[in-house]
C-alpha cells in the first residue's frame, strides 16, 4: 500500500473545514460515551437523588452474573448465524440473479424490497407468521409434525430472530454482491472456460477471489448489523425470552437501562460493548484484511 | 450513547412543549393511554378546561407505561418535567422511593385547599397506594383487577351450563377436560399476565404474604416469601395442564398471545384484566362471553380474599411553578367527580374507583344493561382487604417480573421443576429488592 500524506500550508483552513465534522462527533459520540463511561462507575437511583461512586462494581457485577455471561454467548450464536446466512445466501441469490441477465433487474428490484421494512415491522411480521395460535408458518411445521412454540422453547425463539434478522439483511448484501459479480470481467471467465474449467471451479478460482473486497466489507457490516441493529427485531419478536435465552447484548443494555431503571449497569454495558466494538474492528482490519486481495 | 440522546430528545420536546401560555396556566399531562382510551382522556382534559378558564390540561402520550414512566424520569432530570404523570401500579415503588421528586396527592390538595376524602375511594384501590400511614400519594384514575372471561358457546357445545363458571381450579381443570373430550374447543384456558395474575393475584386470594413487611408497604428491607406451597402447586399444576393441552401459555408479560386464542375460540376460558373488557366485546363477534371471578382452591381457603388491582394513578411531580399546582389539584377534584369517574369506568372497562361512581353507574342501569361488567368490582370489594390482599409495593418490580416471566418460561419449557422455578424467582428477586435498597 501506498501512503497518502497531503500537506496543507494553511495551518487553521483544515481545521475549520473539518470543524462541522468534528463537532457532530463531539456531541454526538465522544460526549455521549464519555458520559457512558463516567455512569458506568456510579450507583444512582432512577431520578438521580443519590449517586455514589462505587468503582468498578458494576462491572464487576456483570462479570459474575451468569446471564450477562448467557447474553454474550447468545450474541456470538446469533451474529454468527445472522452473518454466515446472510451472506451466503445473498451471494447465491446474486450468482442466480447474474445467470439470468435479462430479467435480472426485476429480480433485483424484488429482492431489495425487505431492506426498505422497519426492523420493528419485520419483527412483527416474523411474529404473526410464527405464532404458534394463529401464525402461517407455526401451522404448516404442526402439519408437518413440527411443534413450534418459541413462547417456550428457547431454540425456537433463537432460530426466529435469526430468520427475521437474516431475512432483513439478505437484500443489502445482495446489492453488494451483484454490483461486484457484475465488475468482474467476462473475459477471465471466458478465458477460464476455454481452458476447461467448470462453473463452480471458475466460480470458486476467479470470481470469489475478486469478489473478496466486497466479501470482507459485508462480513464486517454484518456482524455489526447482527450485534447493533437487531434491537427492533428483537424487542418485537420475542423480547429476549423466552426465560432470556434470545436476550442479545443491545437488548440487555435497553432492558436493564429503560425497563429496570438500573443506569450504572446499563452504561458499564454500553461500555463493554463500545470496547467490542472497537476491538472488532480492529481485529478484522488487521487480521482478517490480509487475506483480502484488492 | 442511545441513552443520551433519549434523554436530550425528552429534554428537547418538553422543552418546546412548555411554552408559557397567554391566558390560562398550561399543566403538562403525561400519559401512556393509546387507541381509544387515549381520545376518551383527551376528551376529560377537555371537559376540564372548558369547566373553567385559568387553567389549561394539555394531554401528552408518551407511549407504554414503560416509555412514560423512563420518559418523565429523564424529563425530571433534566428539569423539564411535565406537573402530573401517569405511572403505572408497579412504577409505584419506584415513584414512592423518590421522595424529592413526587408531591403526595394529600398534601397538595391540603396546601391548596382542594377538598380530600380518601374514603370516597374504593379500599383495595386507595390501599395499593398509600404509604405506611394510610396517606394517598398518587391520584387513582384508572384502575382494574384480573377477571376470568369464558366462551359461553362453547360451554355449551361441551354440554356445560354457560350460565355456570367455574369456580375452583378444580372445576376448570374439570371443565377443561369437558370442553376438550367433547371437542368443543381445543384448550381449556389461557391467561395474561403470569406475574399479575397467577402469581400476585394468587397469593392475595388466598391470604398468603407475598413478602415480609406487609408485602413491602412495610419497608425497602422486605424479602420475598411467596415460595410457598401455594405459589409452587400452582404452578407445578399450570405446568402439568399445559402438558395435557387444557392450558395454552400466551406469553410473557402481558401475554399478547393470550387474547387471540380466546377470540378465535381456541381456548374456552381467559384470564385477564377486566379493562380488556371493550376488547374482549369487540372481538367476540362470533360468540357469547361470560365474565366470572378468578378462580381460587378451595381446600386452601374456603371464601377467597379480595384480588388486588392493577393500572396507573396519577403522580405529582415537584419543581413547577406554583401556580401550577394550583390548578392540578383544581384538575384532581374534577376527576374524582362522580359523572366523570363513571363514564371513564364504562367507557374503558377500568373500575369506577370511587364508591360514588359506583353508585351512580349502577343508578343509570349500567350493569343491568351489561351483564358481568361489575364482576371486577365485586370480587375486588368482597372483603375488607387483609395485609396479604392489600396489594404489593416493591422497587425494581418491573425486573422482578421480568424474572417471574423468565422462570416461569423456565419451568413450561421443562427446565426447572415448579419448586426450582418458584425458589429461583425468589432468589433473583431479592437481589433485585437488595439492589434498589442500597441505591435508595
Amino acid at each position: 500500500m501506498q501512503t497518502k500524506r497531503t500537506v496543507f500550508p494553511n495551518k487553521v483552513l483544515p481545521y475549520l473545514l473539518i470543524a462541522p465534522q468534528l463537532l457532530i462527533t463531539v456531541v454526538f459520540f465522544l460526549w455521549p460515551a464519555a458520559t457512558a463511561f463516567w455512569q458506568s462507575f456510579l450507583r444512582q437511583d432512577a431520578f438521580g437523588f443519590k449517586t455514589n461512586f462505587v468503582w468498578f462494581q458494576n462491572y464487576r457485577r456483570l462479570f459474575a452474573d451468569p446471564l450477562y455471561m448467557d447474553a454474550f454467548g447468545h450474541t456470538l450464536v446469533f451474529a454468527v448465524s445472522v452473518t454466515v446466512l446472510s451472506t451466503t445466501l445473498a451471494l447465491t441469490l446474486a450468482a442466480a440473479a447474474m445467470r439470468v441477465l435479462r430479467t435480472s433487474r426485476i429480480y433485483s428490484t424484488l429482492l431489495i424490497w425487505p431492506y426498505a421494512v422497519a426492523p420493528a415491522i419485520a419483527g412483527i411480521l416474523w411474529w404473526f407468521m410464527f405464532n404458534p395460535s394463529i401464525g402461517i408458518v407455526a401451522y404448516m411445521l404442526r402439519s408437518l409434525g413440527i411443534s413450534w412454540n418459541h413462547l417456550i422453547n428457547p431454540d425456537n425463539a433463537m432460530v426466529l430472530i435469526v430468520i427475521a434478522a437474516t431475512w432483513k439483511q439478505i437484500s443489502y448484501n445482495f446489492l453488494f454482491f451483484l454490483a461486484a459479480l457484475q465488475s468482474v470481467p467476462r473475459s477471465l471467465q471466458e478465458a477460464g472456460a476455454i481452458d476447461g474449467a467448470g462453473p463452480v471451479k471458475r466460480f470458486w478460482t476467479i470470481v470469489f477471489p475478486l469478489i473478496s473486497p466486497t466479501t470482507f466489507y459485508l462480513v464486517v457490516i454484518n456482524i455489526v448489523y447482527a450485534m447493533f441493529d437487531t434491537f427492533g427485531i428483537v424487542h418485537a419478536t420475542t423480547q429476549g425470552g423466552p426465560a432470556r435465552a434470545t436476550e442479545i447484548l443491545v437488548y440487555k443494555v435497553y432492558f436493564d437501562g429503560f425497563i429496570g431503571l438500573n443506569l450504572g449497569s446499563s452504561a458499564a454495558q454500553s461500555v463493554i460493548l463500545m470496547i467490542i466494538v472497537v476491538a472488532l474492528t480492529a481485529v478484522q482490519f488487521r487480521f482478517v484484511e490480509r487475506r483480502v486481495q484488492y | 450513547m442511545n441513552k443520551i440522546a433519549y434523554f436530550l430528545s425528552a429534554g428537547l420536546t418538553s422543552l418546546s412543549l412548555s411554552v408559557p401560555a397567554m391566558a390560562a396556566t398550561k399543566i403538562q399531562w403525561w400519559h401512556a393511554m393509546g387507541g381509544e382510551n387515549g381520545a376518551k382522556l383527551e376528551q376529560i382534559a377537555k371537559g376540564f378546561n372548558a369547566s373553567q378558564s385559568d387553567y389549561e390540561i394539555v394531554p401528552v402520550y408518551k407511549g407504554n407505561y414503560d416509555e412514560t414512566l423512563t420518559g418523565a424520569i429523564a424529563a425530571f432530570r433534566a428539569n423539564q418535567q411535565p406537573a402530573i404523570v401517569q405511572v403505572y401500579e408497579v412504577g409505584t415503588g419506584t415513584m414512592m422511593a423518590a421522595q424529592g421528586a413526587i408531591y403526595p396527592v394529600y398534601e397538595l390538595m391540603k396546601d391548596e385547599g382542594e377538598p380530600w376524602d380518601q374514603n370516597k375511594f374504593i379500599a383495595p384501590v386507595v390501599g395499593y397506594y398509600s404509604d405506611t400511614s394510610g396517606n394517598v400519594l398518587s391520584l387513582p384514575f384508572n384502575s382494574s383487577t384480573p377477571i376470568m372471561y369464558y366462551n359461553k358457546d362453547v360451554f355449551k357445545k361441551a354440554g356445560l351450563d354457560p350460565e355456570t363458571p367455574p369456580k375452583t381450579w378444580a372445576e376448570v381443570e374439570a371443565f377443561s377436560r369437558t370442553i376438550m373430550k367433547s371437542g368443543a374447543a381445543k384448550c381449556g384456558f389461557t391467561s395474561g399476565w403470569i406475574s399479575w395474575i397467577q402469581t400476585e393475584n394468587l397469593n392475595a386470594l388466598h391470604d398468603k404474604p407475598y413478602s415480609t413487611k406487609a408485602n413491602g408497604f412495610g419497608g425497602l428491607d422486605a424479602e420475598f416469601t411467596f415460595n410457598n406451597d401455594l405459589t409452587i402447586r400452582h404452578w407445578g399444576n399450570l405446568k402439568k395442564w399445559q402438558d395435557e393441552g387444557l392450558f395454552k401459555f400466551g406469553g410473557p408479560v402481558g401475554g399478547d398471545n393470550a387474547p387471540p386464542m380466546f377470540y378465535s375460540q381456541e381456548c374456552a376460558m381467559y384470564m385477564n384484566s377486566s379493562a380488556g373488557r371493550a376488547g374482549v366485546i369487540n372481538n367476540a363477534k362470533a360468540f357469547k362471553v361470560g365474565f366470572a371471578p378468578l378462580p381460587y382452591y378451595d381446600d386452601v381457603i374456603k371464601q377467597p380474599l379480595n384480588s388486588i388491582i392493577g393500572g396507573a394513578t396519577l403522580w405529582t411531580l415537584k419543581g413547577r411553578p406554583e401556580e401550577e399546582y394550583k390548578g392540578v389539584a383544581k384538575f384532581y377534584t374534577y376527576l374524582q367527580k362522580p359523572e366523570v369517574q363513571a363514564d371513564w369506568h364504562q367507557f374503558s372497562g377500568y373500575l369506577p374507583i370511587t364508591e360514588a361512581a359506583y353508585k351512580l353507574s349502577q343508578e343509570q342501569g349500567y350493569y343491568e344493561k351489561n351483564p358481568g361488567a361489575d364482576v371486577g368490582i365485586k370480587q375486588l370489594t368482597r372483603v375488607t382487604p387483609t395485609e396479604n390482599s392489600k396489594g404489593i409495593r416493591f422497587g425494581n418490580y418491573v425486573q422482578v417480573r421480568g424474572i417471574i416471566d423468565d422462570e416461569f418460561a423456565a419451568l413450561l419449557g421443562g427446565k426447572k421443576t415448579a419448586k426450582e422455578a418458584v425458589d429461583s424467582v425468589v432468589t433473583r428477586g431479592n437481589q433485585q429488592l437488595r439492589d434498589f435498597e442500597a441505591a435508595n
